[in-house]
């Protein structure tokens, strides 16, 4: 009578092309990683403590006094909104065209992140419209587009996780990301559409119409946001290509398992 | 300091972003070494990526 029989190491592991030993693949990308996010960390807390003290040392705007220090975290949050969609539209392009192995480990973290980024953009701009503009909430073409956005953000995480297949939830979800790109012009130009926000101060042809000593706070914060951002982004990746490893070690096992059931019943 | 009338609309935006990035940044520790831990555990009883395998001598 055959006895059912575990092995104690997996005899036949599945073959897994992607973890190759090569560059750009997920064990290059553990190894280069775990060098570069202590130095992202690092550097996005010191920025965001220089800019910190720029911004509670900048003098007032000749309008709306110290109000308009909520514009140091506000636009950079609202830029990066903007910036990690590029980057999850870009990495799905990888995904579907190239197919990266870590584009969408890449599409996937952005998402989250950003859908943070724009949600505090949002609140960020709310806490600032109230005292300026005396309402939390307007429905105007910049704060409408921004929302939509948000939401895109919410329907591309909604509908990863809706869809059990990995490999499917990954071409589709990269497919909606690559359609959603088209709200990215709309955000930029929106403020050109009779909107009660105010136009680009920063990035516009031609010189900022910002005072240097606005300027300055916001640049440094934008970039410490920025770096913050990449060590998010390198952290929420290197833990996804753990649970990845782990749900394609759990595969082996459960296979290992069942050969032996297998050969007993024949 | 003062930061005039609408001090509380100010701190209340910089308090909102401190608190959700850190807590985004304490959840991905927390989820990292939770999926280290169990990626440790599955390699403690045994299961090893192709490119981490022992050469297996229990074959056929």
């Amino acid at each position: 009578m055959a006895q059912l029989r575990l092995p104690r190491r997996a005899p036949r592991p599945l073959p897994m092309q992607i973890l190759k030993q090569n560059p750009a693949n997920p064990s290059g990308f553990m190894a280069l990683s775990a060098r570069l996010l202590p130095l992202a960390t690092t550097a996005a807390c010191v920025l965001i403590a220089i800019g910190l003290i720029m911004s509670f040392t900048a003098p007032p705007d000749y309008q709306q006094g110290h109000t308009a220090k909520i514009m140091f975290v506000h636009v950079p949050t609202a830029w990066l909104s903007m910036f990690i969609y590029l980057l999850v539209a870009f990495s799905s392009f990888g995904l579907l065209v190239f197919r990266h192995p870590l584009a969408d480990v890449s599409a996937k973290a952005a998402a989250r992140i950003g859908a943070i980024f724009t949600l505090l953009a949002l609140v960020t701009g709310s806490l600032w419209g109230k005292p300026m503009w005396g309402a939390y909430w307007v429905w105007d073409p910049r704060l409408t587009s921004v929302l939509i956005l948000f939401f895109l953000y919410l329907g591309l995480i909604a509908l990863r996780s809706s869809i059990e297949e990995e490999s499917l939830a990954a071409k589709l979800t990269a497919l909606l990301s690559l359609v959603g790109i088209v709200i990215l012009p709309v955000i930029k130009f929106s403020v050109d559409w009779n909107s009660l926000h105010q136009p680009a101060s920063v990035m516009r042809l031609g010189a900022p119409t910002i005072h240097a000593a606005l300027l300055w706070p916001l640049l440094v914060m934008a970039a410490g946001m920025t770096v913050l951002f990449a060590a998010f982004q390198l952290k929420a990746m290197r833990n996804e290509v753990l649970r990845r490893r782990i749900k394609a070690l759990r595969t082996l096992e459960a296979e290992a398992l069942a050969e032996p059931v297998e050969q007993a019943a024949e | 300091m003062d930061l005039g009338q609408h001090a509380s609309f100010v701190w209340a935006a910089y308090g909102v972003v401190a608190c959700v990035l850190a807590l985004f940044a304490l959840w991905l520790v927390l989820d990292g070494r939770r999926q280290q831990r169990l990626l440790d555990d599955l390699e403690a009883r045994g299961v090893r990526r192709r490119s981490h395998a022992a050469p297996s001598g229990n074959e056929g």
